[in-house]
């Protein structure tokens, strides 16, 4: 089971507590965009064996939502952060660069 | 205008580990916001007779206080006959500053969980530690019972106070009552 601390209200709680929101850092393509564009927003994810960016709402806390760094097979937790950022923020990654040496995610590193 | 009642009309049980009580009708304001803004700040503690709580925290006495419920929203408490009163109190408070305030007394069915046993009795139901140094009179916690919203805090020292939707209030003190049951405790706090 997961355990996650959710960074708006600081409350740390078990998975059922939250809800899962899918793949984190999606740019959206709508409008104007090409077909090839609009398909690879709407249906292309990275489903990774291993470290994983994911959005999450704390919908029986605090409501709001954020983000997730983790790890598929393990499910260990690398760290939370902030729904209003568009990349993950460096010290989450340098966290997982600790203990995942190597590890790559769509262009992150 | 009717005569208000709350959604159980004051069930109890008392027949188990602990007691549970349907408390009287409590009047709640919704508070959204900016936390840290000065009106709001006025608006909620001149109402509700309290210090402004920090996040996760609950400052209550009897059945006025403020809870914090997010980031951006605080739920004030007072009494059931003063609501219409206090949100034009507030509202005068708060100005054009924007926000939102709105009473939802009449969404909400509140209990108490009361005796020696009422810690375990609620850890049976939530994801989180009861245990007396990690849940301490003061914190406010929202939270999953069993499959329905709800939030406590400790109203007094073997008393925990839970506020849940009106409509799930059956549910509710069904589930503190069977989790209640006579001969049911684990004895872990
Ligand atoms: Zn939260």
């Amino acid at each position: 089971m997961l355990i996650l601390t959710c960074p708006n209200c600081g409350v740390t709680g078990e998975e059922t507590e939250f809800h899962a929101g899918g793949e984190a850092h999606l740019k959206r393509f709508g409008p104007g965009s090409s077909d090839g564009e609009f398909e690879t927003y709407l249906f292309m994810r990275e489903n990774p064996k291993g470290v994983h960016f994911e959005r999450w709402r704390h919908v029986y806390g605090c409501g709001k939502w954020f983000h997730a760094a983790r790890c598929t097979t393990t499910l260990e937790v690398f760290g939370t952060y902030s729904a209003q950022v568009t990349e993950p923020p460096k010290e989450i990654r340098d966290t997982i660069s600790e203990k995942r040496p190597g590890w790559t995610w769509r262009d992150f590193a | 205008m009717s005569n208000a009642i709350s959604a159980l009309n004051g069930a109890t049980w008392a027949e188990g580990i602990a007691a549970v009580t349907e408390a009287p009708m409590q009047g709640m304001i919704t508070l959204r916001g900016p936390l840290s803004d000065a009106k709001l700040k006025k608006a909620a503690t001149t109402v509700a007779g309290v210090d402004m709580p920090g996040a996760g925290q609950a400052h209550v006495a009897d059945d006025r206080g403020l809870c914090w419920m997010s980031p951006d929203e605080l739920l004030v408490l007072c009494p059931y006959d003063d609501v219409a009163a206090n949100t034009e109190t507030m509202q005068s408070h708060l100005g054009d500053l924007h926000s939102l305030c709105v009473d939802v007394s009449d969404a909400r069915a509140v209990f108490d969980l009361s005796g020696p046993h009422a810690r375990e009795v609620l850890a049976k139901l939530v994801p989180v530690d009861m245990a007396p140094d990690q849940f301490t009179p003061g914190m406010f916690r929202r939270t999953r019972m069993a499959q329905v919203p709800a939030a406590f805090w400790m109203h007094d020292s073997d008393t925990i106070r839970i506020v849940c939707f009106r409509s799930q209030a059956q549910y509710v003190f069904d589930l503190l009552t069977t989790a209640a049951q006579p001969g049911s405790a684990v004895q872990i706090f």
